[in-house]
């Protein structure tokens, strides 16, 4: 039984690791996922909200007098590109690996 | 009996998997070894039973060590991580360390100095048997220049703050030599001593380094301490009219020297007001500081590891935000300001701005 159990834990954990997304999605500007490249697999909730977040982002700095073109957004193992289109925005969205050379 | 620690061996080539094995047999704790060539099953290997460190590979398959490594902080924050990479660069050893590696190591030097690299592992894993204490955040620069003397330590003292690194030389207790940002001596020790935060690692001693610095501790911490105390107090109106002057001036050199347009310091909310140097528009703090919120959440909502800094781009400027302590730093530059000078120059500017 223990054998099981230490099985069983092994897969379960493996099943928990959440995998970056890789891909770009379009987004209208409300707030609409209009294409995405993006997996299936990967939470829909949670496309949507990096999509509204990143066009917030580019109405909030429009609101402040500074309409931005292009937003990057990069964390220890992850880049988020984001361009604003006509209202909208394009999201790419890359993991970063250590063959990956960093852009700016 | 005690139940012997357990290491996880991380890489992707089975024959280095076999040379580790081989190795780490060597360490005076006998540990037990594991090892894997995935980054998924070790991710379930160490949810399957505690393990006191984890010696992984960067360049892999699939999941990468610096995405393990982001993983592993968050779930098991009392693991200790190791990186044993092939690869000599320095951006990849910086993020390593900011992904919270407790050691990077270089795959060659291993082998060429396996001696020094088990002295090391022995002390991660033995650290909490020997009754020491892991993490001396809340000890200032000074008091660490003071235990390494009172010790009659022999030590080169690595000490980085962002972009910025400076070394101190220590032999039996005395300070031989400072180096920092191009100056030697006791103009980089005290520009080192005004650096308010960072991190600092313990390098081998270099007894035959030239000797520059021929004060006594003592008298050059006191000097220092005097300098830094009469800065933050003055002790009239007028001393303090001029020291917030020569501060703006300073501040402004400092973006001058470094190219950018300007920059906007912005404490947490209800914390202070912003401090803009180079513009007007203090309207880009509450833009600024709401931008590194949600790209924070976002970050720990997707597992991306920490939020390093952001750029973006409008019509007419380029721009970073960093983050340093609790505050974020906004930094605007010319359009045609290169990549790697926008990144590095702000880095520098942060780690300098309160110093």
């Amino acid at each position: 039984m223990g054998f099981i159990d230490y099985i069983k834990r092994l897969f379960r954990s493996r099943a928990a690791v959440q995998k970056l997304p890789q891909g770009s999605l379009t987004v209208d500007r409300d707030g609409v996922i209009i294409t995405c490249t993006v997996s299936s697999a990967y939470p829909k909730t949670l496309l949507d909200e990096i999509g509204n977040e990143v066009l917030a982002v580019f109405q909030e700095a429009r609101d402040a007098q500074l309409p931005l073109t292009e937003v990057n957004i990069h964390y220890g193992s992850f880049l988020l590109t984001a361009r604003e289109l006509r209202g909208g925005v394009i999201i790419f969205l890359l993991p970063q690996s250590a063959r990956t050379q960093l852009p700016t | 009996m005690e139940a012997p620690y357990k290491i996880l061996i991380l890489d992707d080539e089975a024959d280095w998997l076999e040379l580790c094995r081989d190795v780490f047999a060597q360490l005076p704790s006998k540990p037990e070894i594991r090892t894997c060539t995935s980054s998924s099953r070790a991710l379930g290997m160490l949810d399957s039973e505690p393990y006191r460190l984890l010696i992984l590979d960067l360049k892999m398959p699939r999941m990468d060590g610096l995405q393990v490594l982001s993983v592993v902080r968050r779930r098991y924050p009392e693991l200790r991580t190791v990186v044993l990479s092939g690869l000599e660069d320095e951006e990849l050893r910086s993020r390593a360390y900011a992904l919270g590696a407790d050691l990077y190591w270089l795959k060659n030097d291993m082998q060429r100095d396996s001696k020094m690299f088990l002295e090391c592992l022995e002390s991660l894993l033995g650290r909490d048997l020997d009754g020491g204490f892991r993490g001396i955040q809340s000890k200032g620069l000074m008091d660490i220049i003071q235990l390494e003397c009172l010790s009659r330590s022999s030590t080169v003292l690595r000490i980085t703050r962002g972009p910025l690194v400076g070394k101190l030389w220590f032999q039996n207790g005395e300070l031989l030599d400072a180096e920092a940002e191009g100056a030697r001596g006791e103009v980089a020790f005290r520009r080192i001593l005004a650096w308010k935060s960072g991190s600092f690692e313990n390098l081998p001693a270099e007894p035959s380094r030239e000797r520059t610095i021929t004060k006594p501790i003592n008298a050059l911490l006191l000097e220092s301490a005097q300098t830094m105390d009469e800065n933050a107090n003055p002790a009239s109106e007028t001393q303090f009219i001029d020291a917030r002057h020569r501060h703006t001036v300073w501040k402004l050199s400092l973006l001058v020297r470094e190219g950018a347009d300007f920059v906007i310091a912005v404490p947490p909310e209800g914390q202070g007001e912003p401090e803009a140097i180079g513009t007007q528009a203090v309207d880009l703090a509450a833009w600024t500081r709401h931008t590194t919120e949600v790209a924070r959440q976002l970050g720990e909502k997707m597992e991306a590891g920490p939020l390093l800094h952001l750029t973006a781009r409008s019509q007419e400027k380029r721009l970073a935000i960093f983050s340093s302590g609790n505050r974020s730093f906004l930094i605007g530059w010319p359009l045609d300001v290169a990549d790697k000078k926008l990144l590095e120059n702000s880095k520098r500017i942060v780690a300098s701005w309160d110093s």
